[in-house]
């Protein structure tokens, strides 16, 4: 036997795999790079004969990553219709979204909140005066859901909500609870809160809502992040419902489509209580004045909290957009996929893919017009 | 038989070319080898250099600055005030985890190396190593959806009657979303690595002692009590700080199972009263950005310097106890 021969191979071996390991280190992530783009739509020349000829190339997008499931169900509705066109969508989050949108890296953006006017002005630097889009693409019920043996509904006011969620409601007999249902069978179950452990579009939302319907109770300024110290929480959406799941007695806020079998609050509204519904969740989007002083095709709202008939906690979220492109074949590419996230099937598309509230007639009738005047320039 | 690296006979041709190439072979081996090593170092700087970096700008930020651009950041507090319960929350969850998960790991690793039938032992290394290879995400998964709800009422039970343990006190979480399911879901983690060190540490205890030991009548538990335990003791150190590390940094499980708030509390029953630096920093870093992300890195930071200080002490032990440890 020959003992060098096999130490030689095998040091042989060592020598290959660490050269191996050691070139991989160095060499460059070149598919990162071409995966992430610049935003730049790097387009194929498009058959410019045909009217309907379907569209090509890469656009890329970025924001709010409350949209991101809708996204996905817009970009694969879209893409399906045309094959070559590929729309990449990076849910950094809605200030990441409005800011790369204000610098010219997103083509496109969504954000769970309006421009402000400093971010206004720098998406016009960009557009062009009067030249950008902003329109609520994506309207997103936030529903109130707890888990309480053989009881599907409660009716609350938004005092009530504010009280459970602030920790000075602690029992599920509560009067003020039992006032508003008496019919339902109330245990003295203990109450246990669970909010998003997260930074979150969701919580924000849900803080304005109890800030502007219970403003008395819920003194805390709405940000994403919960104001209440010492409760239960959870990670995302599917975290809290898990929460809740795993408790009794247990209440908590979330995307109305991840409830599931949970109990839901009516919420009251005025001098009714209206229970959760996409339609309700749309109808107040439609019915909430638009903002005034805006230029034409920026249509945000200012959402009303106490319209009757109108289920009140809903997250309204943005597409932004320019109305003029460098070039044609971006222009089209954006023009072409707005056009298909508000159409009837789009919105269709998010609400079976994410819970959403599809757009109301009118609301689509008002941004047409904008999304129609796309065009290079 | 031959070995080759034997002196070589002057004048021999083909021996001197394979010397020659065997040269030029050892040197580029050297080289890699060197570089390989090099390597960890520059990684380790840049990672170190990196935090730094980042860190920067939170660390000389004042606290009003911070408190305006970091959501969670409270008015009137500084950094270090900030970074504090956060710090104090990762080590309370690796102790837990340690304190659990030693004698449990101890006690497995006796099992294998001196009481189980040897294909006993063997099935059972293999097992103790399969839960090491199960990634962190299942073990959050399962903590959260399976372990919690289980654990609930017995942790109803300790907070209702023996509260006055300082470490059961406070409002007990109906959820069981608490950092004493944290510690369990982690001391099962740390588990497989404690056990598989101290496994192989116990099995290379000398022969001769345990038989001197026998010998004079010991029976088997004062075999082990005289003379694995004080031989094991230093690798045994060294195992449960290589468990610490991993506990320290564990990220996902602790995400999904614990309800994370911020405060010096040591009751581990209660929801909403501590937090961990790793899952800190993984649920608020999607929506941070400027000054919260160089505050997340702080933080960062904070537990690399940890880190650090915990596997040095652990060096530091491990070297001191070397002496007195029956090895010698």
């Amino acid at each position: 036997m020959n003992l060098s021969r096999f130490t030689r191979a095998g040091s042989a071996v060592a020598v290959g795999v660490l050269a191996l390991s050691l070139a991989a280190c160095g060499s460059d992530p070149e598919p990162a790079d071409s995966a992430s783009g610049d935003g730049a739509a790097e387009s194929t020349e498009t058959d410019s004969g045909e009217e309907m000829a379907s569209l090509a190339g890469q656009l890329s997008g970025g924001g709010a990553s409350s949209q991101e499931a809708a996204m996905n169900a817009w970009r694969a509705g879209f893409q399906q219709a045309n094959p070559d066109a590929t729309i990449n969508y990076d849910p950094v989050g809605s200030g990441g979204g409005r800011t790369g949108f204000g610098d010219g890296s997103y083509k496109f953006a969504g954000s769970d909140a309006a421009l402000d006017d400093e971010e206004l002005a720098a998406a016009e630097a960009q557009c062009g005066e009067g030249g950008v889009i902003e329109f609520p693409g994506y309207v997103s019920p936030v529903a109130v859901a707890f888990n309480l043996d053989g009881i599907d509904s409660l009716n609350m006011q938004p005092e009530t909500i504010a009280g459970i969620f602030l920790g000075e409601i602690t029992s599920w007999d509560d009067e003020a609870i039992a006032a508003d249902n008496p019919d339902a069978d109330l245990p003295g179950t203990a109450i246990t809160v669970v909010h998003r452990s997260d930074e979150s579009g969701t919580t924000e939302n849900f803080e304005e809502y109890l800030h502007v319907a219970a403003p008395d109770v819920w003194t805390a300024e709405p940000s994403g992040v919960w104001p209440v110290d010492g409760q239960e929480s959870a990670q995302g959406n599917s975290g809290v419902v898990g929460a809740v799941q795993a408790g009794q007695g247990t209440i908590t806020y979330a995307d109305a489509s991840q409830v599931a079998e949970l109990g839901t609050v009516a919420v009251g509204v005025g001098d009714e209580f209206v229970e959760y519904s996409a339609e309700a969740a749309a109808e107040v989007v439609a019915q909430s004045p638009r903002t005034e002083g805006t230029s034409d095709f920026v249509y945000t709202i200012e959402l009303e909290r106490d319209i009757p008939g109108t289920y009140p906690i809903a997250l309204v979220s943005y597409s932004l957009a320019c109305t003029t492109y460098a070039d044609e074949a971006t222009a089209e590419l954006v023009r072409g996929f707005l056009t298909y996230l508000v159409s009837e099937e789009g919105q269709q598309a998010a609400a079976d893919a994410a819970g959403s509230a599809p757009l109301s007639d009118t609301i689509r009738q008002a941004i047409l017009p904008g999304i129609e005047s796309i065009s290079a320039g | 038989m031959t070995i080759t690296d034997s002196p070589p006979r002057a004048g021999v041709r083909p021996v001197r070319r394979r010397r020659s190439s065997d040269r030029g072979f050892n040197r580029a081996f050297r080289w890699i080898s060197h570089g390989a090593g090099i390597t960890i170092l520059v990684v380790l700087a840049a990672v170190a250099l990196f935090l730094l970096w980042q860190a920067w700008p939170a660390i000389t930020a004042g606290g009003e600055q911070l408190a305006t651009s970091v959501p969670r950041f409270p008015a009137d507090t500084s950094l270090l005030a900030y970074v504090g319960p956060l710090v104090f929350g990762t080590l309370l969850a690796a102790v837990l985890a340690l304190c659990l998960a030693v004698p449990v790991a101890i006690g497995i690793a006796l099992f294998i190396s001196h009481y189980a039938p040897r294909r006993l032992a063997q099935l059972l290394g293999y097992l103790v190593d399969l839960l090491a290879a199960i990634p962190s995400v299942v073990y959050g998964l399962w903590g959260f959806l399976v372990l919690a709800p289980v654990l609930t009422p017995f942790w109803l039970w300790l907070n209702e009657n023996l509260s006055w343990v300082p470490l059961y006190g406070g409002q007990a979480s109906t959820t069981g979303r608490a950092m004493a399911t944290v510690g369990v879901v982690l001391a099962v983690m740390i588990l497989p690595i404690i056990t598989a060190v101290s496994r192989e540490v116990f099995l290379q205890t000398p022969k001769l002692h345990e038989e001197a030991a026998l010998a004079l009548g010991a029976t088997r538990w004062e075999v082990v009590r005289t003379a694995v335990l004080p031989f094991g003791r230093s690798g045994v150190i060294s195992a449960a700080m290589l468990g610490l590390g991993r506990a320290l940094g564990e990220t996902m499980a602790v995400l999904m199972i614990l309800s994370p708030g911020f405060s010096y509390s040591l009751d581990i029953l209660a929801a909403g009263q501590h937090q961990t630096i790793a899952a800190y920093i993984a649920a608020d870093f999607p929506e941070s950005t400027g000054l919260g992300i160089n505050t997340l890195i702080a933080t960062g930071l904070a537990l690399f310097v940890i880190t650090l200080a915990v596997n040095m002490t652990a060096r530091w032990i491990v070297s001191r106890r070397k002496e007195f440890s029956g090895a010698n």
